[in-house]
């Protein structure tokens, strides 16, 4: 199966090594390659799954509950300045 | 060649929760910044999120109110895009089962003229009610907040608004011009208050519109290249930014170019629209279902019994004033697009009531005397309608006066203030101020004859033709009864001495 390996990099924010990137587009496409077996089975009358758990309808009560996770993750920042975390400067999206 | 503008809008509007959508951490706004992060929302590994039922209830109940058909099924999928603003470097949204499906809202519109001028007086041109199609409205999670000003080596990330319950309401492109996108927007504005799903406060951030244009000839069915427009923060600012990005795009293809798909923000300074020229993101987000959530149903019972709970909407409230109260359909309209404005003038007016009045007289009243000066003075002030200190039962007793001819509608203004300052009831100010307008014929007919005899000049100019010259003579009597004489009862007596 046919990978655009450039692309998929691209947008997953990894630079590959073109070495690498034949290896791993090679590796994806067997991958596509072995699930596509199951386009055999005929699945139209079959509702397609979105979560293999057999379990619906898991709610939580709207309470507030605050945690100290900020002050801890703050601590593990590459870089903070005050209660933020600071990071390259980035472009209006 | 003639173009006319294709016009879709996407609203974010903050459903009203006490806790975010996935996590408990809280909703509230101007929080130290990052105080309201948890593992979950900093998308920490081995976090999982759980929906927040209220916030799945909120969003059931515009759907509803915006005549979509709710989902019976539904699911939550991963957005996935890289930026400092998504701690998980993916928003958890909905794709392809969003918990509202197709709906429609009717717009009382004017089409392309100014409606709802300030000058009252304009001659009134009539609404069109336009139906706008609405195509989605699914919940999603919202991201940080990215702080450039005055940092010069970095952005600050502040990621209390991550994960903070959005509903995302997609139109049809069924807008034909800025006007339409300005009533719609005003339209759902006022549902999205009157439901009480959220404040709609688009400084505060809890609600936020995006527009899609594109522009085609008369009479070409496909549509053109459609640019979207956002950092729009004010409805002024979407019909303004709507109404450049449809002459650029029609002079642009008069001169031969082509439209580019794109992302385009609005700068309220300049008055224009520039292109964001980022290195395109592609916009390949690779939706997939979110594994850590589990599929939800809808019972139709749940579903009709949000039904239930819906108040009576913003047109429908309109339509009844117009029949149940004989007020213009102006008048209705202003009314009814807070909802706490239109329980203050049904609450006043039921206060003036007391069994034999003509109920349209009195409703023009009550709705005049809102709307110029309890609302001028509120305005004036900065005061909501549900703040002001001025009871509707309260300014039912002054138009009372008014209408029982106790006060001229001028003294009435003043005894407003006084209310207003005082707190004191429109009866208790006038007795203590004495106030009362003077009807009494005897002594209105005594000041009369005097004001007559004092002005000949302009009695014989009166007489002559020159109906100006009455002024003079009201003016005359005013003097003499300190203001107080029933301008009604003067101006018979004025006109029936005059004619003998
Ligand atoms: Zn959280």
């Amino acid at each position: 199966m046919e990978i655009n390996i450039e692309k998929i990099s691209e947008l997953a924010r990894l630079n590959l090594k073109p070495e690498e990137k034949h290896k791993l587009a090679q590796d994806l496409g067997a991958i596509l390659e072995y699930v596509k077996k199951l386009d055999v089975l005929d699945t139209k009358d079959v509702e397609p799954t979105s979560h293999v758990l057999n379990m619906e309808n898991v709610f939580r009560a709207d309470e507030a509950k605050p945690t100290d996770a900020a002050r801890k993750a703050l601590q593990h920042a590459p870089e903070t300045e005050g209660s933020f975390f600071k990071v390259p400067k980035v472009v209006q999206r | 060649m003639q173009y006319e503008p294709v016009i879709g809008l996407e609203v974010h509007v903050q459903l009203k929760t006490k806790s975010k959508l996935f996590c408990s951490c809280a909703t509230m706004f101007g929080a130290e910044g990052n105080r309201n992060t948890c593992p979950v929302c900093l998308g920490w590994p081995g976090s999982l999120p759980v929906l927040n039922e209220v916030a799945l209830k909120l969003g059931i109940r515009v759907g509803l109110a915006l005549n979509c058909k709710v989902a019976e099924r539904l699911k939550f999928d991963r957005k996935n895009y890289f930026y400092p603003d998504l701690p998980k470097a993916y928003q958890i949204s909905q794709f392809d089962m969003p918990v509202n499906g197709r709906g429609w809202l009717d717009v009382e519109t004017k089409g392309g003229q100014a409606p709802f001028s300030e000058e009252k007086k304009k001659v009134p041109v009539p609404f069109i009610t336009k139906r706008i199609g609405i195509t989605r409205a699914h919940l999603e999670e919202d991201a940080g907040k990215l702080l450039h000003e005055g940092i010069a080596d970095g952005s600050l990330v502040d990621y209390n608004r991550g994960g903070i319950p959005l509903l995302e309401i997609v139109s049809e492109p069924d807008i034909r011009s800025p006007q339409e996108a300005y009533d719609y927007l005003t339209a759902l504005k006022a549902i999205l208050q009157y439901i009480e799903v959220s404040d709609c406060d688009m400084e505060k951030g809890s609600l936020r519109c995006d527009a899609n244009v594109s522009v085609r000839p008369v009479g070409q069915e496909k549509f053109g290249t459609k640019v979207e427009i956002k950092n729009l923060n004010s409805f002024k600012m979407v019909q303004k930014a709507i109404q450049y990005e449809i002459t650029r795009q029609t002079e642009a293809i008069g001169d031969g170019e082509t439209i580019v798909q794109e992302t385009r923000l609005w700068n309220d300074a300049k008055g224009t629209t520039f292109s964001m020229r980022s290195k395109e993101e592609a916009h390949d987000y690779r939706y997939f279902p979110e594994p850590d959530l589990v599929p939800f149903t809808l019972s139709r019972e749940t579903v009709e019994e949000i039904r239930k709970t819906l108040p009576e909407l913003p047109l429908e409230r309109a339509k009844r004033f117009i029949k149940e109260y004989g007020i213009s359909e102006y008048d209705a309209y202003v009314l009814t697009q807070e909802r706490k404005l239109a329980e203050y003038f049904e609450a006043c007016l039921k206060g003036q009531i007391l069994g034999k009045e003509d109920l349209s007289l009195s409703a023009k009243l009550a709705s005049n005397w809102i709307q110029t000066e309890l609302l001028a003075m509120l305005n004036a002030k900065n005061i909501a309608i549900e703040d002001c200190s001025i009871s509707p039962q309260a300014l039912a007793g002054l138009i009372r006066l008014v209408e029982q001819g106790t006060l001229s509608g001028k003294t009435a203004k003043d005894v407003l203030q006084e209310m207003a300052a005082t707190g004191k009831a429109a009866e208790v100010i006038v007795k203590e101020k004495g106030l009362t307008q003077v009807s009494d014929t005897g002594l209105i007919e005594k000041a009369v004859e005097k004001a007559i005899a004092a002005n000949p000049t302009a009695v014989a100019e009166f007489k002559a033709g020159k109906q100006k010259a009455l002024g003079a003579l009201v003016g005359a009597v005013m003097k003499e009864t300190g203001g107080k004489a029933n301008p009604k009862v003067l101006n018979e007596i004025l006109l029936k001495n005059l004619s003998k």
